[in-house]
């Protein structure tokens, strides 16, 4: 037999590969996408130019290093700094064990915290900082290699998380005098802990709420009604402003700091937000699934914690994840009220009379901090979408 | 066989097992509970007020005001209280919906821009969006007013825009409209041109019924109302409108219109804000509607234009316009942070009262309530624009 002819390999025509087509298809497909896109350019060249100018010649970012320490942990004490090295610990176990178990997403998030570690741990700091910031790789890294492949271990990595929450608190606070006064806590630190104390602490409130809004009892589901709509048409600033003043007077005798009562008022405010982020998850199972739950025999409670809540509470994750995002950046009011988070330290920076005048400076350096927790959390949320599968019925 | 029929439920089911009571002695030991911790609470609360020495009372709404509000509706110091909270309440609304429109042009345009088939600007317009979306707003309002507005030249160097305009670190300066006599003539001839376009409307509205063809209702009234408006505008002795120019007189500028430093720094940090916010909705709105509606609309012959007016934006304004809604609602609120830099808004008025009279219960009481009414009619109003269109699209 004769042999199969060599196929003749056909080579694209021009114009349709390389870098000129995808100019011509992406820049100067029509007359006025040429157009568009040379005023764009001009445009980019003067915004480009003026604050690549402004950055490298103009701007004195000698502030930023000097006030870091500031940025990160306020006015933590700062002989007490190994209680935030161990929370930082005990979290590396945690996301090194869940990398493990889990891989996928997690095990990406926990190869990008030890990349950021490992930068940091470059950087120029004190050599006692970076000898941490190594350890703090360690502890993901081999838990990691513990954890890969034990799948038995989960249920006990989730209860691990759920305890870690009181176990940082009283790690990150200690215990009277010798501990660290919440009224010390600022920085990021700062930040970071009302948004997770702001979001965990409102779970359970939002569920409570969330299926009283939905309950059939009249009374239950206006009370809930009544508080859900009018925490959520008030601003933030306000209930700051009442927890501030109110909580006081409410509880006299009780002697509650400013971190704290902001931890109430933002809870508070987050509480009424989670229950309509539940409540859309809980509308969104089918009437099919209840029914059928007590067809089978299944009361009130047994439906809702074997049937609505895990398939409600599996489709809101992307949801809460976006109510986080919007917290964190919502923190930020505290800083109006008088506390020092990442912008009250901003604030206080620039009012020092030896960093006068460098706003710009300070704001923006505050603002990619921010820009980069909020950008990869709704980055992670996406891919949690993508992995749980909602969401994606919207565009078929 | 007989054996084994259950007998029909003859005794009464005791009423502790009974749904029906249950129910409502389940909801009463609810309110119940509702009730004894709200009271608990005012009780605390009196007491607590007692020990500061203050009644819960609105006298002194009456008592004069004595402080000074930088901008807004005339007001004197010597005004009371309650005036005082008036003129915050009107400068929250001003920023809103001036706020409001800005948002809307700039989410409109980028969240078009993001579809567009120019990498460059769909680049550019995602830059925009992520960047100030991801940055908390109170920043970029302390950054605008702090790094931007508060840098710009003194008022003797201002930068002037021909002459006509002035930007300063006191604010902006724009000429202002101001009527003259001719401006009553001219509103004879605004009234004929709307009377006309009415006509016009209607009997295009017909003919296209007729046609039973879809298209612009609009087009003969529009520039036949244009029309009249501008040669009215030259028909009339004198123009109805001259330009009040700002002028230095002093240390400032008089005249015109102007914007507080404050005002601009608000204004364009929300704005911004909202904007980046807006174009996603825009943008998700406008791909939620499914590609084979435009393939089809194209199949059938219909222009670019016909295809997104017809086919695409009536599709996607019932999706896009709830999340817009909230996002308005969103800036409202959001003004409130105007406490930060001293825009004598809402929230600033009443943190200045809480301050001077000590009632913070009663001030703040009021101010969410005035935050409430105005989220509660926005929303009625949008629940009452979802059902009509779901209605129509039905």
């Amino acid at each position: 037999m004769k042999a199969p002819e060599a196929i003749q390999e056909i080579q694209p025509p021009d114009n349709t590969k390389g870098p000129r087509a995808w100019v011509k298809d992406n820049l100067f497909n029509t007359w006025y996408n040429a157009l568009l896109t040379c005023v764009a350019f001009v445009f980019l060249f003067f915004v480009l130019k003026g604050f690549l100018t402004w950055t490298f010649t103009e701007a004195e970012w000698k502030v930023i290093p000097a006030n870091l320490q500031l940025f990160a942990i306020g006015s933590y004490t700062r002989d007490q700094v190994w209680r935030i090295w161990t929370v930082l610990y005990i979290l590396g176990v945690l996301i090194g064990l869940s990398a493990g178990l889990w891989g996928g997403l997690v095990y990406r998030f926990a190869l990008a915290l030890s990349g950021i570690w490992l930068i940091f741990a470059l950087l120029p700091f004190e050599l006692a900082t970076r000898g941490w910031f190594l350890g703090a790789i360690a502890t993901i890294a081999l838990p990691f290699f513990i954890g890969r492949g034990r799948t038995g271990l989960r249920r006990w990595i989730l209860a691990g998380w759920l305890l870690s929450f009181p176990v940082i608190m009283v790690v990150l606070r200690g215990f009277g005098e010798n501990g660290v006064l919440t009224s010390n806590w600022g920085g990021l630190l700062l930040t970071l802990i009302l948004a997770v104390v702001g979001i965990v602490v409102s779970f359970p409130l939002g569920v409570f709420l969330a299926l009283c809004r939905q309950s059939d009892l009249p009374a239950i589901r206006w009370v809930s009604t009544t508080y859900i709509e009018t925490v959520r048409g008030v601003p933030l600033i306000t209930i700051l402003f009442m927890g501030n003043v109110l909580i006081p007077i409410f509880m006299p005798g009780l002697d509650i700091n400013q971190v704290l009562r902001m931890m109430f008022a933002i809870t508070f405010f987050s509480g009424a937000y989670m229950a309509e982020n539940v409540r859309g998850g809980l509308q969104a199972i089918p009437r099919g699934q209840i029914e059928a739950a007590q067809a089978v025999g299944l009361n009130y409670v047994k439906t809702t914690r074997f049937i609505v809540l895990p398939q409600a509470l599996r489709s809101v994750i992307p949801t809460i994840v976006g109510q986080f995002i919007a917290l964190f950046k919502d923190t930020s009011l505290v800083s109006i009220i008088g506390l020092i988070d990442l912008l009250g330290v901003a604030k206080s920076v620039i009012a020092n009379p030896d960093w006068l005048g460098l706003q710009a400076e300070v704001y923006l350096f505050a603002a990619v901090i921010y820009f980069v927790f909020c950008y990869s959390m709704s980055y992670g949320s996406q891919e949690i979408e993508a992995n749980l599968g909602v969401g994606l019925h919207q565009n078929l | 066989m007989e054996h084994n029929t259950p007998t029909t439920v003859s005794e009464k089911i005791p009423f502790w097992r009974d749904v029906r009571v249950l129910r409502v002695l389940f909801q009463v030991v609810f309110l119940f509970g509702v009730i004894l911790l709200l009271a608990i609470l005012y009780r605390n609360m009196l007491a607590g007020l007692r020990g500061l020495g203050l009644t819960l009372n609105l006298n002194f709404l009456q008592n004069e005001a004595g402080f000074d509000i930088s901008e807004g509706i005339p007001y004197e110091p010597s005004d009371t209280y309650l005036k005082a909270f008036w003129v915050g309440i009107l400068n929250t609304l001003k920023v809103s919906v001036i706020g409001i429109v800005c948002a809307t042009l700039l989410g409109l345009l980028f969240g078009i821009a993001r579809l567009s088939s120019n990498w460059l600007i769909r680049t550019i317009a995602a830059i925009y969006v992520e960047c100030f979306r991801n940055v908390p707003l109170l920043l970029q309002i302390l950054f605008w007013y702090t790094a931007v507005v508060a840098q710009l030249p003194r008022v003797r160097e201002s930068i002037s825009l021909f002459d006509g305009a002035f930007i300063n670190n006191r604010g902006i300066y724009l000429p202002a409209p101001e009527p003259t006599s001719g401006l009553k003539i001219w509103l004879w001839f605004l009234g004929a041109g709307l009377i006309l376009a009415v006509i016009l409307y209607i009997v295009r509205w017909r003919k296209l019924e007729q046609l039973d063809r879809p298209g612009f209702r609009a087009k003969w009234a529009l520039p036949a109302f244009l029309i009249v408006a501008f040669c009215g505008w030259f028909l009339t002795p004198g123009s109805p409108f001259t330009l009040d120019f700002p002028v230095l007189q002093g240390f400032n500028f008089t005249g015109g219109f102007s914007f507080s430093p404050e005002f601009s720094a608000l204004l364009i940090g929300l704005s911004m804000y909202t904007g980046a916010f807006i174009a996603e909705v825009v943008r998700s709105g406008i791909q939620a509607v499914v590609k084979g509606q435009r393939e089809a609309a194209r199949a059938v012959g219909l222009k670019e234009g016909q295809m997104l007016r017809l086919v695409v934006l009536p599709q996607a304004v019932p999706i896009i316009v709830p999340p817009l809604t909230s996002q308005y609602l969103n800036l409202a609120k959001n003004s409130s942070l105007a406490v930060a830099i001293g825009f004598p808004e809402l929230v600033h008025v009443g943190s200045t009262m809480m301050n001077q009279t000590g009632q913070a219960i009663p001030v703040f009481a009021m101010v969410m309530v005035s935050y409430l009414i105005m989220s509660l009619t926005t929303s009625a109003a949008m629940n009452w624009y979802n059902r009509r269109i779901n209605w129509l699209n039905r």
